[in-house]
């Protein structure tokens, strides 16, 4: 699913240089769940940043269901966003004057998707999450946990090869982090891979694979037993 | 081209931003209002120039004569200087094609009558060419024609207000009209654009006055056009080759002013057609620098919207979207708000203006009107304005960096 080799990366902060990533090795198979964990500065946003086509590497290989990922242009990159990944953030990143909706419809306009068929599937998503009744929404007009909700839908709209959450659970009380938690699992369930970046144990804990990221270095990868998150709820 | 989706959603980014459109929108407003007054204002001054020249062909000279001032190859001073037919036909035959049309002129006053309504009038004595010189439009019968010169036939063409005065609500034409005793029928009706004065005029051949107002062969003053190939420049020196040949003719000093008078109109024509000239220039000038303002305003706007949407466009970007449609959406927004508004100013300004127009005219400006062209050629401008003014700032948002956008606060 998901190869990368000898990954560098550095960002220059004034004259000299900051060596983010130092040499990552990692593999990703179909169906797995792993968090990527680090304190701030380990560079784990980094890394879902490159995976996420959001960044670029200095050195080292990346490839992503078969493809090499180097040197994209821009039309290249953007192609291949659409196509495989989904996106889901922190701080949620829903665009605030359109509705739950037109937000979950957004990577399928951008799919080239008819608007009949983009308004179906936006619904489809959205009811999945659970949201159908408030498609037309705002996101102003929505709690923290709904609103990671739509994003999960726009995320899952594409129908995207990987699914990639930059502390997902991050600006979400305990209780909505679980829910959310417990959606993801479901999600990983049904087949999807999830890679998530985290520094909450008990988050990580849920997922099936911990990656511990510690000042640009692998230092542990160890598959988990899964605290299912439902109990919690 | 036509992409509904695409259009749907910059309008739903302009609808959401109201204030921020209506901003944006502001700017080139005015600035279209700005420009389409001042060319309204400049279209105005030039119909009036256009208007004051309308009357007569503008590539005319009159040549009239007087006394002389200076004693010249033993002759003395205050000698008059009296044109005959034989100058009229050296201007004709020595000029060759230098000369378009050329007439005579023979000045007189009569008192004309009909049955019982009579008046004084002035007569104009003169060859057929004096039609194209004074654009005399016949509104009935003919004009004087060569026949009558050589016939030295009693016939006159009268103006407008003539036949209406004299005749009252019946025809003139092929009536007999009584001048000072003598019987001329009226073989046409004309009328002028000159104004009240032209159509109270009454042409006669040339000819036929020389016989009845002293049998001799006089003329008061010989007017013609010269080539309307000539440029300016040309014409000038035109009418001051004929000025120096007039005063050889009749031994008149080169630096007697009166005894030969020769008024060229080029010379006129030529500083209202240069003024004319600077007017656009400045016109343009100032117009083009406002459009600029406007077009710089409205770019400015634009890149603040793509600073102000930077995490949008970001979102758009992690979501699949590709430069070029984050180029569009920022350049066609730009090109519609831009249009719209520009298209407001100028409806306002045409609105200013013909509100305007009747205080305007006592200032020498008529017809200020905003043309079709104009209005075609300012729609083109201000699509092309609006693309320039959001090229920039689409650059600018196509190369954001998602990752940038999306850093958290």
């Amino acid at each position: 699913m998901l190869t990368i080799k000898k990954l560098h990366k550095s960002y220059p902060i004034g004259d000299r240089s900051l060596h983010v990533l130092k040499g990552i090795d990692l593999s990703v198979d179909e169906g797995e769940m792993v968090a990527i964990m680090g304190s701030s500065g380990s560079g784990k946003s980094t890394l879902l940043n490159i995976i996420g086509m959001l960044d670029e590497a200095d050195e080292g290989e990346y490839i992503l269901d078969g493809v090499t990922i180097k040197n994209l242009t821009e039309k290249k990159a953007a192609i291949y966003r659409n196509k495989f990944l989904g996106f889901i953030f922190q701080s949620f990143n829903l665009i605030n004057y359109k509705t739950a909706q037109e937000n979950v419809t957004l990577p399928l306009y951008y799919q080239g998707l008819k608007r009949k068929e983009r308004q179906e599937k936006s619904l489809f998503h959205l009811e999945k999450v659970g949201l159908r009744d408030w498609a037309d929404h705002h996101p102003s007009e929505l709690s923290g946990g709904q609103k990671q909700r739509v994003a999960i839908a726009r995320a899952l709209a594409a129908n995207p090869k990987l699914l990639l959450a930059d502390e997902p659970t991050g600006a979400l009380d305990t209780k909505t982090s679980y829910e959310i938690m417990a959606f993801l699992q479901q999600l990983n369930d049904e087949g999807k891979t999830l890679l998530i970046v985290t520094h909450e144990e008990d988050i990580a804990n849920m997922c099936k694979r911990i990656v511990r990221l510690k000042d640009g270095v692998i230092m542990e990868d160890v598959k988990v037993d899964q605290v299912r998150a439902e109990q919690y709820v | 081209m036509f992409d509904r989706d695409l259009w749907r959603e910059i309008l739903q980014s302009i609808n959401k931003n109201r204030t921020r459109s209506l901003l944006s929108g502001f700017t080139v407003a005015f600035a279209i209002l700005l420009f389409a007054i001042l060319f309204g204002l400049a279209k105005g001054l030039e119909n009036t120039f256009a208007e004051a020249f309308v009357d007569d062909a503008n590539n005319s000279i009159f040549i009239q004569s007087g006394r002389t001032t200076k004693a010249n190859k033993g002759l003395q001073a205050g000698r008059r200087i009296q044109f005959k037919n034989e100058d009229y036909d050296y201007l004709k035959e020595d000029f060759g094609d230098d000369v378009q049309y050329i007439t005579s002129r023979i000045y007189r006053n009569v008192t004309a009558s009909f049955r019982n309504e009579k008046d004084n009038y002035s007569v104009r004595a003169v060859h057929p060419d004096h039609q194209y010189l004074e654009k005399t439009l016949m509104k009935e019968g003919r004009y004087i024609n060569q026949l009558d010169i050589d016939n030295e036939t009693k016939v006159v063409v009268i103006g407008r207000l003539v036949e209406e005065d004299l005749f009252l609500k019946t025809t003139a034409l092929g009536k007999y009209l009584n001048m000072n005793g003598i019987q001329f029928k009226v073989v046409g009706v004309f009328t002028d654009d000159g104004g009240d004065n032209e159509e109270r005029l009454i042409y006669m051949p040339v000819s036929t006055a020389q016989r009845i107002y002293g049998n001799n062969d006089y003329v008061d003053q010989i007017n013609l056009t010269y080539n309307p190939d000539m440029d300016f420049d040309e014409a000038i020196s035109f009418g001051r080759l004929i000025t120096d040949k007039m005063k050889e003719r009749f031994d008149v000093a080169d630096d007697d002013q009166r005894a030969i008078r020769v008024r060229n109109m080029a010379e006129g024509t030529k500083a209202v057609g240069q003024m004319t000239f600077a007017l656009g220039i400045i016109i343009l000038v100032i117009g083009f620098g406002t459009l600029i303002a406007g077009i710089v305003g409205i770019s400015n706007i634009m890149i603040f919207i793509v600073k102000d949407r930077t995490k949008e466009l970001g979102i758009r970007k992690a979501l699949g979207a590709s430069p070029r449609s984050i180029v569009s959406i920022i350049l066609l927004e730009s090109i519609l708000i831009t249009a719209i508004a520009g298209y407001v100013g100028l409806l306002m300004g045409v609105g200013v203006l013909r509100l305007a127009e009747p205080m305007l005219e006592t200032y020498f400006i008529k017809d200020p009107g905003v043309s079709t062209t104009l209005i075609v050629s300012a729609t083109i401008t201000l699509i092309v304005a609006g693309g320039i003014a959001g090229y920039l700032p689409a650059k600018k948002a196509s190369r954001i960096k998602p990752i940038v956008a999306l850093r958290d606060d």
